[in-house]
């Protein structure tokens, strides 16, 4: 078996063990991969076993818990306290109306700020959301789509102005507009300006940001709106390789880009099948990536990935058999061979989590990693008939539907793929899948333990985390004093740039978006110029 | 009788796939489902219940802000002189019901309500609306 691992890396991975004995309960040693000589090893191509020979013998997954609220005073306190308590990187939940690119100030606004993740509406409050922490140091992964280029280039003029070189600035921003048509519907933009606004910021990131992981492919929110997870699989990866022809249609080398691009999939209820769709993930992005673009960086063809437990798998009924079910579902992202994990917390059916319900979401990983001992061993299910079956039957439903998209795009899996959104091929399917369960849960076809079957107990409903209404009116504040200091002529200057830029597609919008952010334009703004020019989306609404 | 019901979601939220799969199940129980989906505002909601005599307007609500929205869609729906019935679905907590009800909507529907529940509650909410014509 030939193995394009790079060697040194694979080797200073393997020597670097944490110091734990790694034998059984019993005190039988344990090897740290298990399988015949001949047989495909972790840290090997296609990687089906995982992109480390030692995986987490040497490191654990990260634990990544998600999470924002209120002001960005707020969000920087939890942050200073998370960085004081020894961790060393931030993950940013922004509200409903900054993820839709538009002010806290806007009609549609109303009740949504500050609620469901930070505001931004400014520089300002990037400036204070980063405030005291040097950002160099850390690492911050930023959930946003259609926002994601215009609040990057903020977060790169916060370290400009801070004296952080941009080749030390290090995280990810999601910045996958494509799940958004399909899945999770956060769009402003048709889909073709919106794709050019990921490659600007790709290409930006290569030229600049050494450190940074421009896009985290993500396949969790197609799961969460009802797809299958050969569908989630499937869909994901398509999308992937789409953003791949977009940035190599752009000019950029493979290897230049795609060593940065990282992954982000569900983990549901049905154990192993989950598992065999890590694995078969990992192993089509490997083939994909070296047989059809020619990659040779191992890092442009091992696919590594976050996780995060469903949160359409938990229920309101009985809330707290909920901690059972994302056990039972992290623990199938572990033995998938997760880079990085969130757990949901059990109160999240009915609202957002308290700080009890995320503290015990957090110990949950906490004896996966160091209780059970599961960790001591390479891909433990490989090999296993069942779980390599499955990951072969997933592999080979995903090639179906990479066949349907590159006939549909004539070769082109890019255009494929835009085509499918332009036709509601992906979002019907999606919808079908969902209605399918909706289907065998009302006929018990599929039993869900305190909802259709089981259902004596307690439904006492646990206290749950309220928003202050304040928030709001203190951002509206921040968004009106801002308005009124800034120079009216740097933002006009900034938007007509801003729009020309905008009407030459061969431009990158990048430095109009470095610009804008330095004269404090508003999120809101920016969308307003840019929609005068790139035109906005609307879905036929079809049940 | 065939009941006239409107399905959609206000304001940014776009987690659709309750309203989707709402609208499926209704439309699989006889009724007339005008589905207008995402991005709507009280003002587009109460005019297509005008528009289409709407019977029930179905809000799917997911990200916590029902309290704000849910009366501002009864109260658009009054202001065109209409008595359509609004139904709230989604994850709204057992403590937001009587702040609800209080604000004129007609029945709410938790996480996990089953088909026969959603049914049951667009009927209620129908035929509490027909009897006062």
């Amino acid at each position: 078996m030939s193995s394009v691992g790079e060697p040194e890396r694979q080797r200073r991975h393997a020597e670097h063990l944490r110091p734990v004995p790694f034998e059984t309960m019993s005190g039988i040693p344990l090897a740290p991969v298990y399988g015949p000589d001949d047989a495909e090893r972790p840290g090997e191509y296609p990687f089906t076993r995982g992109p480390y020979a030692s995986m987490y013998r040497s490191k654990l997954w990260t634990m990544r818990q998600f999470a924002g609220f209120g002001t960005a005073e707020d969000t920087n306190e939890r942050f200073r306290q998370l960085l004081g308590a020894g961790g060393g990187g931030l993950s940013t939940a922004f509200d409903m109306p900054t993820l839709l690119a538009r002010d806290s100030d806007y009609p549609l606004s109303l009740g949504e700020v500050g609620r469901a993740g930070v505001a931004v509406d400014t520089l300002a409050d990037m400036e204070v959301l980063f405030g005291g922490i040097d950002l160099g140091e850390v690492s911050t992964s930023m959930t946003i789509n259609s926002a994601a280029a215009t609040v990057l280039a903020m977060y790169v003029v916060v370290g400009d102005k801070t004296g952080v070189a941009r080749d030390r600035l290090s995280g990810t921003i999601q910045n996958d507009i494509l799940k958004e048509y399909q899945a999770q519907k956060e769009y402003v933009f048709p889909p073709r300006p919106s794709l050019r606004l990921v490659t600007d910021s790709i290409r930006f990131a290569t030229a600049e940001l050494p450190r940074w992981h421009p896009i985290s492919v993500s396949g969790y929110h197609i799961r969460e709106a009802g797809s299958t997870a050969a569908q989630e699989l499937a869909f994901t990866l398509a999308n992937g390789f789409a953003y791949v022809e977009a940035a190599l249609a752009a000019g950029l080398a493979i290897d230049d880009f795609a060593p940065r691009f990282s992954f982000f999939f569900n983990a549901h209820i049905d154990f192993f099948e989950e598992i065999a769709k890590y694995r078969a993930a990992r192993r089509i992005w490997a083939t994909w990536m070296r047989e059809r673009y020619g990659a040779t960086d191992p890092r442009s063809i091992q696919l590594r990935f976050h996780t995060q437990t469903a949160g359409v798998s938990l229920t309101a009924q009985q809330p707290e058999v909920n901690i059972a079910r994302v056990a039972l579902e992290a623990l199938a992202g572990v033995l998938g061979g997760t880079q990085s994990l969130h757990t949901d917390a059990f109160d999240e059916a009915l609202a957002l989590p308290t700080e009890k319900a995320a503290r015990i979401a957090l110990r949950t990983q906490q004896v996966i990693a160091h209780e059970t001992g599961v960790v001591q061993v390479a891909d433990p299910l490989g090999g296993s008939w069942f779980v390599e079956e499955l990951t072969d039957e997933l592999q080979r439903r995903a090639e179906e539907v990479f066949t349907h998209l590159d006939h549909l795009g004539d070769g082109s899996m890019l255009d494929g793929v835009i085509a499918a959104i332009d036709d509601g091929w992906f979002q019907g399917e999606i919808a079908d899948a969902a209605y399918d369960l909706q289907r065998k849960l009302h006929t018990g076809a599929w039993t869900l333990v305190g909802v259709n079957d089981f259902t004596d107990g307690d439904d006492a409903a646990p206290p749950t985390l309220a928003i202050d209404p304040v928030v709001e009116e203190r951002q509206l504040a921040r968004l009106r004093d801002v308005k009124a200091n800034r120079s009216d002529a740097a933002v006009d200057d900034a938007r007509t740039r801003l729009a020309k830029d905008a009407a030459d597609a061969e431009v990158n919008l990048m430095p109009a978006l470095l610009e804008a952010a330095s004269a404090y334009v508003t999120v809101g703004e920016v969308t307003e110029t840019l929609e005068s020019v790139f035109g906005v989306y609307t879905e036929r609404a079809t049940p | 009788m065939t009941e006239r019901v409107l399905v959609g979601k206000v304001g940014f939220d776009g987690h659709d796939r309750g309203a989707r799969v709402v609208a499926r199940i209704l439309r699989d129980a006889g009724m007339e489902v005008i589905y207008v989906g995402l991005r709507q505002t009280p003002e587009t909601i109460a005019a297509v219940a005008l528009q289409e005599d709407a019977d029930v307007v179905g809000l799917s609500m997911h990200n916590g802000a029902h309290r704000t929205l849910a009366p501002l869609v009864v109260r658009a729906l009054r202001d065109q002189g209409l008595d359509t019935a609004v139904v709230v679905g989604g994850i709204v907590p057992d403590a937001d019901v009587p702040y609800l009800v209080d604000e004129g909507v007609a029945e709410v529907l938790g996480p996990g309500a089953s088909n026969d529940d959603v049914v049951a509650a667009v009927r209620r909410a129908a035929s509490a609306r027909r009897a006062t014509h």
